[in-house]
């Protein structure tokens, strides 16, 4: 046995940077994986609650009314959507995902009162089926698009980009491609399924207003339609979405997962949640849109104190991806011993792009995908976003709120400059807001 | 036969196009307007005189539509069935993502005619611009004209046609023989299309190479 414990390990080759280094030299090409960052970045841990006590009363926890509901998408649309709780699903695939966790998925959503997402590759009966609240993504693929299932859809979301990869496309490996996702995306079974990175029949803003027209004239005007995009420029992209016509913007920091990207955009592109939502909300002020395009914040929210965190800086609601996946199994001790056949732990999984999920989550394989039960697991998740809805409503009772949307930024603290700087929070102990423009 | 006059704006007609009657209808005064005929989901015939702007026939199912006059971008994108045709030219990203049905162009389309089409039929009787049939995956792109730069750049398994020239192919596109089953075919397009006095054997055909379709490194060049 050799003494580690005099050794000292650089900062800048630690191991696993030492480790893809070898990887990269071994192989000749780039990770590719799926989940999210896995840097540390400045994120909502860094702000904290200021409990009401002398100079403002809390709410009884266990008896007065906290409501979560939230409306999505009155500004233009004659049907928009009311929401049980402010937490929503992100859209995720069927082909990254199985159809029985793309059903799980809504059922889950279902239960709360909440609304789940498509993703590329367009919409299952399953899904459908399950979904109380089926929001259908709009994107630059068209994979599985068609005018049927966008007027069964409760609300339209075009992607532009999302978090783990701004300006960037997906890549379905061919592992994953039965010959069901196939037909779904009119391809060949078996080839990779590039998605791309730009929408092929519009460019910009201007052209966004036009493709947004066509969309509302083709749903009768009833369809709520929101605009996704990846955190980068927040403050344009917001701004550009809400001229464009959006009914909701829906913003994806860069811990937010995806299915498969390579490692070096996920960890090097795009900025953090924390910076993104105060950008996002800082453009809708500045527009003064605020509570009129709704505000939907994704990327790394995991608690219930997450979700207040973003609602209190001014989101109407969040959305979750990976969090949904854990809960519904992925990266379960279960199934350690299969996880180490893959050469990894449970709790590091994260080779969501090669098909071979042991939880049955993220893959096409019929005999790993028959392991996820979508009852039992839908359950599980519909137990998680209860957590999560308690969470925000205690944390809001204790500031004195009937609403977890009556949490403002005034019920907010940072524990690190950085922190302060990104959410424009002082900095704890102080009236400090490190960058503010006095 | 109804008239829409698209001065009141292009709301009555979609929305009559998504109701139950079907049967001829005419729009007049398109003055250019986007969004005009999208989501039809009958089978109603209509005839709009004069230009129109963004996704004419956008999303299409079922209906026969002509455009006299020419046609803004994304004519017809995403169209699922029935027939989209256009007298005169058609801008950029012609026929985007079509499923199926059958798009026509008497003149000229721009760049990224038939981009990403998932079975759409298009025909043009002109030229088509630079980076046509981009990522096409299904269907067919004739070209009774000339097709400018990058041709079925990254392509699938979608069919290209072109009678004249190729100012260039893109990543992964080849030349292929005519075989007895592409003269049929093409000859049942463009009878389709109304286009006469043209030959299939005087067409080209061009289809994938097929060694994109899974990821090697040893590719990475040529993208």
């Amino acid at each position: 046995m050799v003494d580690h414990s005099w050794m000292r390990e650089s900062a800048t080759f630690s191991r696993p940077v030492i480790a893809e280094i070898e990887r990269a030299a071994r192989t000749g090409i780039y990770d590719i994986r799926g989940f999210g960052a896995k840097r540390r970045v400045p994120c909502f841990d860094d702000l904290v609650f200021l409990g009401a006590s002398m100079s403002r009363y809390p709410l009884e926890g266990y008896r007065e009314r906290c409501d979560t509901r939230v409306t999505l998408g009155d500004r233009f649309a004659s049907k928009p959507i009311t929401l049980d709780i402010p937490i929503t699903i992100a859209g995720m695939s069927f082909g990254a995902l199985s159809a029985q966790a793309k059903e799980a998925l809504g059922r889950g959503a279902s239960l709360m009162g909440t609304s789940t997402t498509t993703g590329d590759g367009g919409m299952t009966p399953e899904e459908r089926g399950q979904s109380k609240y089926l929001v259908y993504q709009y994107l630059p693929s068209r994979y599985g698009m068609n005018p049927e299932d966008l007027r069964k859809a409760d609300a339209i979301e075009i992607v532009v980009g999302q978090g783990a990869k701004p300006g960037g496309g997906g890549m379905l490996l061919g592992q994953k491609i039965s010959d069901r996702v196939a037909g779904m995306r009119d391809l060949p079974a078996g080839i990779d399924q590039r998605s791309a990175c730009r929408h092929p029949d519009w460019t910009g803003p201007d052209d966004l207003e036009i493709k947004i027209q066509e969309l509302r004239e083709i749903t009768d005007w009833q369809t709520p339609i929101y605009v996704k995009v990846g955190a980068a420029r927040t403050f344009y992209d917001v701004t550009l979405a809400v001229k464009s016509g959006a009914d909701v913007v829906v913003v994806d920091g860069m811990q937010g997962g995806t299915a498969a990207t390579q490692d070096v955009f996920i960890e090097h592109v795009g900025v953090p949640t924390l910076p993104a939502v105060r950008q996002a909300v800082e453009a809708l002020d500045a527009l003064g849109m605020h509570r009129k395009v709704q505000l939907i914040v994704s990327g790394g929210i995991r608690s219930g104190a997450d979700v207040a965190k973003a609602l209190a800086m001014g989101a109407d609601a969040v959305s979750i991806g990976t969090a949904a996946l854990i809960a519904l199994g992925d990266n379960n001790a279960q199934y350690e011993a299969e996880y180490n056949k893959l050469g990894t732990s449970a709790g590091f999984y994260d080779d969501y792009q090669d098909g071979r999920d042991p939880a049955g989550i993220c893959t096409q394989d019929p005999e790993l995908a028959a392991r996820l039960d979508p009852e039992v697991a839908g359950r599980r998740l519909a137990n998680y976003l209860n957590v999560l809805n308690l969470e925000a409503q205690t944390i809001a009772r204790a500031c004195g709120k009937s609403h977890v949307h009556n949490l403002e930024r005034e019920d907010l603290a940072a524990l690190s400059i950085e922190a302060a700087a990104m959410a424009g929070v002082p900095l704890a102990g102080t009236d400090w807001v490190p960058g503010s423009r006095l | 036969m109804t008239t829409f006059d698209l001065n009141d704006g292009v709301r009555a007609l979609n929305a009559h196009l998504h109701g139950e009657v079907t049967g001829e209808l005419s729009a007049v005064n398109p003055a250019g307007r986007h969004a005009v005929a999208v989501g039809a989901t009958g089978a109603h015939s209509v005839s709009i005189d004069g230009n129109v702007g963004y996704y004419c026939g956008g999303m299409n199912q079922l209906a026969d539509i002509e455009v006299r006059g020419n046609a803004g971008p994304g004519l017809a994108e995403n169209i699922m069935s029935g027939r989209v045709h256009v007298r005169g030219d058609a801008s950029q990203y012609c026929a985007a993502t079509g499923h199926g049905g059958l798009v026509v162009v008497d003149g000229n389309a721009s760049s990224r005619c038939g981009i990403s089409m998932k079975g759409v039929n298009v025909v043009v009787r002109g030229n088509v611009g630079h980076m046509s049939a981009f990522m096409a995956q299904k269907g067919c792109l004739v070209v009774c004209g000339d097709a400018g730069d990058a041709l079925g750049d990254s392509l699938y398994e979608a069919r290209l046609y072109v009678r004249g020239s190729v100012a260039s192919l893109g990543a992964d596109c080849v030349q292929k023989p005519m075989e007895a089953e592409h003269l049929d075919e093409l000859g049942a397009l463009l009878h389709e299309a109304g286009v006469t006095g043209v030959d299939p054997a005087e067409f080209t055909r061009y289809g994938s190479a097929r060694k994109l379709y899974h990821f090697d490194i040893d590719n990475a060049s040529d993208y």
